[in-house]
């Protein structure tokens, strides 16, 4: 579904991000991403929508080839990659509902969108969201008045009103607390279940990763030394990936308690 | 034991050579002698200005009378005896500062877009600058002399100049903020496939409003204020009527226009107050 061959990104500084990466990924399969700060993650899914532009290399979603297109192109084609960012990336002064509804800003012409007069589709399929993650009732507060985890879900839904075939989830649960990034983790892997999203999520928390996705891939100075099974993490992988350190302790099966109901509650 | 105990002496011991020494801040000059040069060589100069300028002792004593039948005038404004060529006066220069402001706040805004390094092209972002520079360098006097030499005695020059004068501050401001806004809440937006129009109104527009109504306030207030000094070359509005005043060497009509000018100038302060804390 996304395939990428030799991406390669150099950034004016000389510094080389990403060095001929290679990568499949198919329908509906959700995909970590690890790797030290600098590695080159971020690069990598911006990369893939062109936030960064690559310097090399190519990338396919489906058989829509993303580092040639047009300006125009680029834009039809960014509908289909929704992006779920560190720190949220919520548009701090309009409100909740406009937030996700800037998700739709690509199909929708500028008076539109401008006088905020989103088609009844978008405005319902909106609610329909806000419920899912618990929060139709902060419809119409600022995104600044919420919380780190409320403010995130507000991010997933805007990924999702674009009604995507890729999520492109930068470390997603970097700034939140232990409790709240499993609750982040569990809702986006649902979703992506739910609609049969694949997904790439960059993060630092290795037992969070294992605990919610089918593959693993780790990136190091740029290219790819892990790709594999979340239960094949092993110590020496790690040590690979990351350098030398005691990795026991992070890889321990970490115990999944039962609060699934959490997330509609809140 | 002891030889750890040894060994944390041992890498300790600069730290017990610091101990109980005082601690200052490092200073910007490094080198005393410099340093002290340096002051000696302003002071110096300072003093050396200071006197070049000459006082008129005796001229200055006769001034006084002057400047306290001024003073004295504004216990005693005169609102009335010129009270029509106050009102003209006033209504024209409210006339030249409305117009002057919104035509040159809605042309600020596409220059400030272009002027802000993070958002327009390297040519646009040239011209922007231009515009923004030769604006900001012709001081408000200079260009309206210049234009009322072009269109005459009259509010049009006033009308023109202020909103000239507009542009150079307001696009400036602007631009600066746009370049210190928040770039991910603006990567956000692009990345949802908006096109540049509504990703400026999307992901740049709720950064930087508070900020340019804020602007825009403080620059109608400015506006104001030149439009009673625009007067005195000429450029029509209530500087016109107050250059007749101090000329006829009727300072009771001056204090009258002064203090006129003080109310609404606070009055303006006071509303942008209001309109600031609503939109932040």
């Amino acid at each position: 579904m996304l395939r990428l061959e030799k991406l390669t990104k150099t950034y004016k500084t000389g510094d080389k991000a990403l060095k001929a990466v290679d990568l499949e990924i198919p329908e509906g399969q959700v995909l970590a991403l690890i790797g030290p700060s600098g590695a080159g993650k971020s690069t990598l899914i911006r990369c893939v929508n062109r936030l960064v532009e690559p310097t090399e290399g190519k990338a396919w979603l489906g058989d829509v080839e993303l580092t040639t297109l047009s300006q125009r192109g680029l834009r039809k084609a960014r509908r289909r990659m929704g992006m779920i960012f560190q720190e949220y990336a919520l548009v701090e002064r309009l409100t909740v509902m406009e937030n996700v509804l800037s998700g739709r800003l690509g199909y929708v012409g500028f008076w539109r969108s401008l006088l905020r007069r989103y088609p009844q589709a978008d405005v319902d399929e909106a609610f329909r969201l806000l419920d899912r993650v618990g929060l139709l009732h902060m419809a119409d507060k600022r995104a600044d008045e919420l919380s780190g985890g409320q403010r995130q879900r507000v991010g997933i839904c805007r990924a999702l009103i674009q009604d995507p075939a890729l999520l492109l989830v930068d470390e997603p649960t970097a700034s939140l607390d232990p409790k709240t990034s499993r609750q982040i983790m569990r809702l986006i892997v649902e979703l992506c279940k739910e609609r049969g999203l694949a997904a790439i999520i960059n993060i630092h928390d290795v037992a969070l990763a294992q605990m919610f996705v089918q593959r693993v891939i780790g990136l190091e100075l740029g290219a790819i030394v892990f790709d594999g099974k979340p239960e094949d993490l092993t110590p020496d992988v790690l040590t690979q990936i990351y350098g030398e350190e005691d990795w026991e302790a992070t890889i321990k099966k970490v115990e999944d308690e039962d609060d699934t109901g959490e997330v509609a509650a809140q | 034991m002891t030889t750890f105990a040894d060994g944390v002496l041992h890498t300790h011991r600069e730290l017990d050579d610091m101990l109980g020494q005082r601690w200052r801040k490092p200073r910007l000059i490094r080198r005393p002698w410099l340093r002290w040069t340096l002051w000696a060589g302003f002071i110096a100069y300072l003093i050396a200005s200071y006197m070049t300028v000459e006082v008129n002792w005796s001229r200055v004593y006769e001034g006084l009378d002057r400047g306290w039948a001024f003073v004295l005038a504004f216990t005693s404004p005169d609102f009335f005896s010129r009270g029509s060529d106050i009102w003209d006066g006033m209504v024209e220069s409210l006339i030249m500062t409305v117009a002057a402001s919104v035509v040159g706040i809605l042309i600020s805004i596409p220059i400030g877009l272009g002027a802000a390094r993070n958002i327009a092209p390297l040519p646009v972002y040239m011209i922007c600058r231009g515009i923004v520079a030769v604006s900001r360098a012709l001081q408000e006097i200079i260009v309206a002399i210049l234009l009322v030499a072009i269109f005459g005695f009259g509010p049009l020059a006033g009308f023109l100049t202020l909103s000239f004068a507009t542009i150079g501050f307001l696009s400036k401001l602007l631009a600066e903020d746009i370049e210190s806004m928040d770039r991910v809440q603006a990567e956000a937006v692009r990345a949802s496939g908006a096109s540049w129009l509504q990703w400026v109104n999307y992901g740049v527009q709720p950064q930087v409003m508070p900020r340019l109504i804020g602007l825009s306030m403080y620059r109608i207030d400015i506006n104001f204020r030149e439009s009673a000094i625009l007067g005195l070359v000429g450029a029509g509005g209530i500087g016109a009527t107050l250059n007749t005043a101090f000329d006829r060497y009727e300072y009771d009509t001056a204090a009258a226009i002064l203090i006129l000018i003080i109310v609404i100038v606070m009055a303006l302060e006071y509303l942008s107050g209001i309109v600031r804390a609503r939109v932040q």
